[in-house]
């Protein structure tokens, strides 16, 4: 697993960091995300999980990450796109979140992981309000890059979880 | 401009408090007959710097106070008074006045004001008590005591070279003096050398200080108290008309006069501003101490034999790898050998480091001597108090929760336990009763039993009760056990006058909720007439759990091994269900009911759909007792314990999570949370 804390650190560097946003972006289904790359801790592929009983189905289970217990989400059901067919191929992104105070492991499972691109901030627009019909609470913003839309992905109200945090703001 | 003090405060608040401590044990110690000077000095030594450290961080009201109980600690130390009763009473409750002062400063919180001048007012009429009784004057080595309606002091003040080292300050002793009144400070620049032959850690400058207003020689005697060796210093009163003014004073050249402020920056030499500074500058890189972060006192052998664990492993490491690097089949047996070894070393290492966390159960015992001293003389009984192994070890969590509900069994001992001396004396016993708080290891267990000598259990007294309170059935048979553990029940108090001592019936149940969230459960033996013994059994460790790991479908669970009754296969016949749903099965006598475990968790794929086909695990947690019914029993093992709860929630009818040999996890299960959830 390449350490991508440091080459984002490097690439920042040789650029102004503070007009450039790095972002890691991957796929679920024909849609393209991106999160934060500051956030990404690793990234990793899908392994066994130990189900946890009685929660939302789109939590699927804990896993051993060097003796920490860390909770593992499926995004597309939590965006409601559908199922996912694991295979060892499927990538499984660890993310950093700090929620009430505290940090927080979780991994998220992904279709697959496309790139580490660079996006000017200032061409990142705000997450159109689409009303109740669709869910925009997790979207930062959107970008382009290559032509295609990416959507930038809040990681501290993504990693929040049903029940546990909705008292926090 | 000052040192920024609040990075020391962490410190004064835990010495201060550890003080508190030795001046509370050193109290209760102190047996009037025969006053033993070197407690008496201990306990002053305490108040003292305490004393000292407050005023240094500026914590006025705690010095002004200490300061009363330092004077007649003096008092007794000097022998010009004795030490009484009353006075120690006075001292104890000052201890408790001033733990609240210094808790309430830490916390930020707002202080309890009649409180405090209530308890130095006690300290002030026990001083003039003495005032009147031995009228000695205070310090009968000063000279001059001019304290009726002067005008003011004044202070010749000029403080060797060292005085600095020492660690004092002159600008905070001159700060302390502009509170007293309006002070004129006149400094002497004379002893100040050339640039080239100054040490700034020195220093060279004497003062003037003249204190205007009505001030009684003792404060000014104070601030100076801890300087007087490295300084000469006269002290001489002003007539209410300042003209004569003393000889020393015509000595010293006025050099410079400068009118002091109470923020007299200008005042100390320009070096030690400096040295300030950096001080300061450095003090603001460090961030201050956390207020409330969680420490432990780790005794240096325990560091040490875990530093040398850590050798031998990084030895047996080396020895492997360099047996990994040119491996052949002849070494085999070498690699075996090392294997072994790095086992053995991983398990001390383990074990030691486990042992950090282990305090001795002393931390909480340490507090019931005050606890029987202030409630045998409040209930008017004669009660001797019993420690035994208080150097037992037990983890530190299981310390800090251990201590209330122990607390409210030692306060039941008292009140309801031990009798008042002439019920003793009629019953034959000893008009002294005693209470006995004993720990000891027995398994992976800490057993701590508290037992008195007292009037006992009453098993038919408890049985009425119990009836009465609607608590169990008319004809209910229950035996000696089962009526002890009806003070358990909640709604139950046996006092026939309820005291604010303890409780309202409310406690037993709460006490025994707590021991068993820990783990532990509680047990009674008693002797009507003779006493009773509560025993407390808790695990050593909340850390590490001894688990049976039960399989249902492709999941494995760990069913804490203490909860764990039995288990059994059960039979078609043993089968029953209640209006249709809800199944329980005969165990024995009794009707049990059966949670399933592939249903309350929706687990797929569970082997076991019908009951006779899997297990029934009988647990029991808080008093209820159920089965289990699971696909198969797997291994029964020591697991660590995980947190689910730090990145992701917590989860009804699990109570953690611990890692399986190969790497995956395995839940824990919460038994009262189990049942809990399949009510519902």
């Amino acid at each position: 697993m390449a350490n991508t804390d440091d080459q984002s650190q490097q690439q920042l560097d040789s650029k102004k960091p503070s007009d450039m946003a790095q972002y890691l972006s991957f796929t679920l289904g024909k849609e393209e995300y991106g999160v934060d790359i500051l956030r990404v801790q690793e990234i990793r592929s899908w392994e066994p999980v130990s189900r946890i009983p009685n929660v939302p189905s789109y939590e699927k289970g804990v896993v051993n990450l060097r003796g920490a217990i860390v909770p593992i989400i499926d995004l597309r059901e939590r965006f409601n796109l559908g199922h996912s067919h694991y295979t060892p191929l499927t990538v499984v992104v660890v993310l950093q979140a700090f929620i009430g105070g505290k940090p927080r492991v979780m991994g998220v499972v992904v279709d697959s992981v496309s790139n580490v691109i660079d996006i000017e901030k200032s061409s990142i627009q705000s997450a159109p309000d689409f009303g109740a019909k669709v869910s925009t609470e997790f979207i930062n913003g959107l970008a382009s890059f290559n032509e295609r839309m990416v959507m930038l992905l809040d990681v501290n109200k993504l990693l929040k979880l049903e029940g546990v945090d909705n008292d926090e703001n | 401009m000052s040192i920024d003090m609040a990075q020391f405060h962490q410190i004064f608040f835990e010495e201060s408090f550890e003080g508190l401590d030795i001046m509370e044990s050193g109290l209760l110690n102190l047996d009037m007959g025969d006053v033993d000077a070197e407690t008496i000095n201990t306990i002053f030594r305490a108040a003292h710097s305490i004393k000292g450290g407050s005023g240094t961080f500026g914590f006025s009201s705690v010095a002004d106070f200490t300061h009363a109980m330092e004077t007649l600690l003096d008092e007794m130390r000097d022998g010009r008074r004795k030490v009484s009763q009353s006075a120690v009473d006075v001292l104890l409750g000052s201890v408790d006045c001033l733990r609240e002062m210094l808790s309430a400063i830490q916390d930020e919180k707002i202080l309890d004001e009649e409180k405090v001048t209530e308890h130095k007012k006690a300290l002030d009429t026990e001083l003039d008590g003495t005032d009147n009784a031995a009228s000695l004057p205070v310090q009968p080595s000063q000279a001059i005591v001019l304290n009726n309606g002067n005008a003011g002091w004044r202070i010749a003040f000029s403080p060797h070279t060292d005085l600095l080292k020492t660690g004092n300050d002159p600008v905070r002793m001159f700060r302390e003096l502009a509170e007293l009144g309006k002070i004129d400070i006149a400094v002497d620049l004379q002893g100040v050398p050339g640039l080239y032959e100054l040490d700034p850690e020195e220093c060279h400058l004497s003062w003037q200080i003249t204190v205007h207003g009505d001030i009684p020689r003792s404060e000014i005697d104070d601030i100076f108290d801890w300087v007087e060796e490295h300084c000469d210093l006269a002290v001489q009163g002003i007539e209410q008309t300042t003209q004569a003014s003393s000889q020393a004073f015509d000595e010293q050249p006025q050099s410079a006069a400068i009118e002091a402020t109470p923020t007299a920056s200008a005042i100390p030499p320009p070096i030690t501003n400096e040295s300030h500074q950096n001080e300061k500058v450095n003090a603001d890189k460090t961030p201050s101490v956390g207020k409330s972060s969680a420490s432990i006192r780790v005794d240096t052998a325990k560091i040490d034999t875990l530093i040398n664990m850590v050798g031998e492993l990084v030895i047996t490491q080396s020895m492997l790898s360099l047996i990994g690097e040119h491996f052949d089949l002849n070494k085999l047996d070498q690699l075996k050998n090392g294997l072994a070894q790095l086992e053995r070393h991983t398990r001390e290492l383990q074990e030691s480091v486990m042992n950090i966390r282990m305090l001795p159960i002393s931390f909480v015992f340490s507090r019931f001597p005050r606890l029987v001293h202030d409630l045998s003389s409040k209930l008017d009984k004669k009660i001797e108090l019993q420690l035994i192994g208080e150097h037992t070890e037990v983890d530190k969590t299981v310390v800090e929760l251990i201590s209330d509900p122990l607390v409210h069994l030692v306060r039941n001992s008292l009140d309801h336990g031990i009798e008042t001396p002439d019920e003793r004396i009629s019953a034959g016993k000893q008009e002294t009763g005693t209470v006995t708080l004993e720990a000891y290891h027995r398994g992976g267990n800490i057993v701590i039993e508290v037992s008195d000598d007292g009037r006992g259990l009453d098993k038919d007294k408890l049985r009425a009760k119990a009836l009465e309170k609607g608590l169990i059935q008319d004809d209910a048979v229950l035996s000696d056990k089962q009526t002890y553990e009806l003070i358990f029940m909640p709604g139950f108090s046996t006092a026939e006058q309820l005291t604010d001592v303890s409780g309202r019936g409310v406690g037993m149940d709460v006490v025994r909720r707590n021991i068993q969230s820990l783990g532990g459960n509680i047990d009674i033996v008693s002797q009507l007439g003779q006493g009773s013994t509560m025993a407390i059994y808790l695990p050593l460790t909340l850390a590490i759990l001894d688990g049976q790991s039960v399989a249902v479908g492709d999941e494995t669970y760990i069913i804490p091994l203490g909860s764990i009754i039995e288990s059994i296969n059960v039979t078609e016949r043993m089968i029953n269900r209640v209006a249709g749903k809800g199944e329980t099965f005969r165990l024995r006598q009794e009707y049990l009911p059966i949670i399933r475990m592939h249903e309350i968790f929706s687990v797929p794929n569970a082997k076991a759909t019908k009951l006779t086909e899997g297990l029934l695990v009988v647990v029991e947690g808080q008093g209820i007792r159920c089965g289990l019914f699971v696909d198969d029993l797997l291994t029964q093992q020591q697991v660590v314990v995980k947190s689910l709860e730090a990145n992701y929630r917590q989860v009804e009818g699990i109570s953690g999570a611990t890692i399986l040999g190969d790497g995956s996890v395995a839940l824990i299960l919460d038994i009262p949370g189990l049942v809990r959830l399949s009510n519902h």
